[in-house]
């Protein structure tokens, strides 16, 4: 009885913060489901039939473009990134050559870095590249923020595997690339879950590079695509809503599916750079 | 003779071993080229282009360059704008500082008290880090708005009618709302930080403290904060170099007004260089951005590395 009355202040607390992080999510849901009169006499209040019109609007415009150009841009990019920086890894922890050092430590830097100071030449190269409002116009750079922590990552990984598999792999006449792929890639899957859910997270939401490389529909990522709505309806507020929760659907699924892989990947990937 | 012999010997494993070299090499370059390529040209070459085009009055679309050497430097040093710009940058800091990596310990404790449904506790907690800025600054424009806003409604439904505002549309309160959401919208990351590193502490020490009768309190002063130093001082890493980049929220939210009350160095960045088409002095922006966050980086990582030398 003492006991659960010395946890009342703690269950307040508890139940403040909960409040301050949840309302938000409830209030957005719950405006998804109204209809716009019955939100504009009572905003904040349940709805008073769960009304799926807000969400059938959403097919009338390009919201479905953004959401398949989001994904597409997040996967390729995070294969890509898992690809690129696993290959790395390899030399920079398994072999001894002069530049070790300075590589890894070049790479390190680009975790500390504001990396909005190479915005403007991105931004020019891609012209110059043809590639600017295209889907691939983006994954260059998103692939190329990835890099830093992942690399730092794998290395990591890497380093901490036995180096007698190493040996008796290259006795059995084993070439580099066939122990990288058939050995030691299948081994670095905790690694490999931490790259790909923290860089999807990152990726998913990337706002400045998608806003001044794209200008179209065409090729617009979610984030893009939902201030765009927001210009254009921001009187339909129950439909916006619709759409910010629709936006957020992707992350919050994963998230209730793998929630202690996230947990363990995002603490992993920051503690670590 | 024999020095001969062993000469000979040596220019043969040499020449063996210069071929093993020159393998290695192709082997070591083969592996790194894609990640090397991508970043060299992504983020080395675009820093460095950064500072080449700070040094030219250019607007970004024809071909008219013109070399001003360090001109836009002194410019940028008189300009009210880019000052203020950077104060609220400072103000983000400390805002920053004392609110996120407080509130995110707080959060990551309670997940370790006796309380009940902590699944809830942990899954509520976490979602704001997950959802992305521009829906959240879209949400919180609602949640501030004058009219429909939860906060004035809660203000009004509470008897303090007189408190309630356009949160966003005033010089005076723009700021501290932009600061309350991006504190709901870290914090969480912080607690998941300070959890993850919590799980590290071994339950011996907090036994121990048991049998010597020692408070909760205690425990926490004793045991909990100074083993959690090491991350306390990556999170304010991190919760700084966050702030001084901060660009998404405050350009959906306000776009850097009112009367760039909300302005940081960021927008000002992308107002002068796609606004306003400067972009050799949006470049200069972009380079001060670079130097400051690499002196503030430097300074507390020097002053944490003296800290350990003084233990």
């Amino acid at each position: 009885m003492i006991n659960k009355l010395r946890q009342t202040p703690l269950y307040i607390v508890a139940i403040a913060l909960l409040l301050f992080t949840g309302l938000p999510f409830f209030v957005m849901i719950n405006t998804s489901f109204k209809g716009q009169a019955e939100f504009s006499s009572a905003p904040w209040a349940l709805p008073e039939a769960l009304s799926f019109e807000n969400y059938a609007f959403l097919f009338e415009t390009s919201f479905f473009q953004y959401f398949g150009n989001s994904l597409f841009v997040t996967v390729i990019s995070v294969i890509l990134t898992i690809i690129f920086s696993a290959m790395a890894s390899y030399p920079l922890s398994r072999m001894k050559f002069k530049l070790n050092r300075p590589i890894l430590l070049l790479f390190m830097v680009g975790m500390m870095i504001p990396i909005h100071t190479t915005l403007i030449p991105i931004f020019l190269l891609t012209q110059n590249m043809g590639l600017y409002n295209t889907l691939w116009g983006l994954i260059g750079p998103y692939v190329a923020f990835a890099l830093p922590i992942s690399v730092v990552i794998y290395t990591q990984f890497m380093s901490d595997l036995p180096k007698e598999l190493i040996e008796s792999a290259k006795i059995d006449g084993c070439g580099h690339l066939q122990l990288f792929w058939r050995i030691l890639f299948p081994l670095l899957i905790p690694a490999t879950a931490t790259v790909a859910i923290y860089n999807f997270i990152h990726i998913w939401n990337e706002f400045i590079f998608a806003l001044v490389l794209t200008n179209s529909d065409e090729a617009a990522t979610l984030p893009i695509g939902l201030r765009e709505f927001y210009g254009e309806f921001s009187i339909n507020i129950p439909g916006l809503m619709a759409a910010l929760t629709l936006a957020s659907v992707p992350l919050l699924l994963v998230y209730f599916v793998a929630q202690e892989k996230i947990i363990k990947g995002l603490a992993a990937g920051s503690v670590k750079g | 003779m024999a020095t001969n012999v062993e000469n000979k010997v040596n220019t043969k494993s040499r020449d063996a071993s210069r071929k093993k070299n020159a393998k290695n090499w192709l082997v070591i370059l083969g592996f790194m080229a894609p990640a090397l390529l991508f970043y060299g040209v992504y983020v080395v070459y675009a820093i460095g282009m950064t500072f080449y085009y700070s040094l030219f009055d250019w607007n970004g679309i024809d071909s008219n360059m013109v070399f001003i050497g360090l001109q836009n430097y002194f410019e940028v040093i008189r300009d009210g704008v880019f000052w203020q710009a950077s104060g609220n940058n400072a103000l983000l800091i400390a805002a920053s500082l004392l609110t996120q990596l407080p509130l995110g310990l707080i959060m990551a404790l309670l997940l370790f008290s006796p309380i009940k449904g902590m699944r809830l506790f942990r899954t509520v907690y976490f979602m704001p880090f997950l959802m992305s800025t521009v829906a959240i600054g879209i949400l919180f424009i609602y949640i501030f708005d004058a009219n429909y806003g939860l906060v004035n409604q809660f203000l009004g439904a509470v008897g303090l009618e007189s408190l309630q505002r356009g949160w966003l549309g005033s010089e005076d309160t723009a700021i501290w709302a932009v600061i309350i959401t991006i504190c709901w919208q870290f914090a969480p990351f912080y607690m998941i930080l300070f959890r993850a590193a919590i799980v590290g502490i071994s339950e011996d020490l907090y036994e121990a403290a048991d049998i010597d009768g020692a408070s909760a309190w205690r425990k926490f002063s004793g045991i909990t904060l100074p083993l959690l130093r090491p991350i306390i001082i990556t999170s304010a890493i991190l919760s700084v170099i966050g702030a001084l980049k901060y660009f998404d929220l405050i350009y959906v939210m306000t776009g850097g007004g009112p009367n760039n009350s909300t302005e940081l160095m960021a927008t000002y960045m992308y107002d002068q260089t796609f606004t306003n088409f400067s972009m050799g002095y949006g470049s200069t922006i972009s380079s001060m951005m670079f130097i400051i966050a690499f002196i503030v980086t430097l300074g507390i990582i020097t002053v944490d590395n003296k800290r350990k030398a003084d233990f």
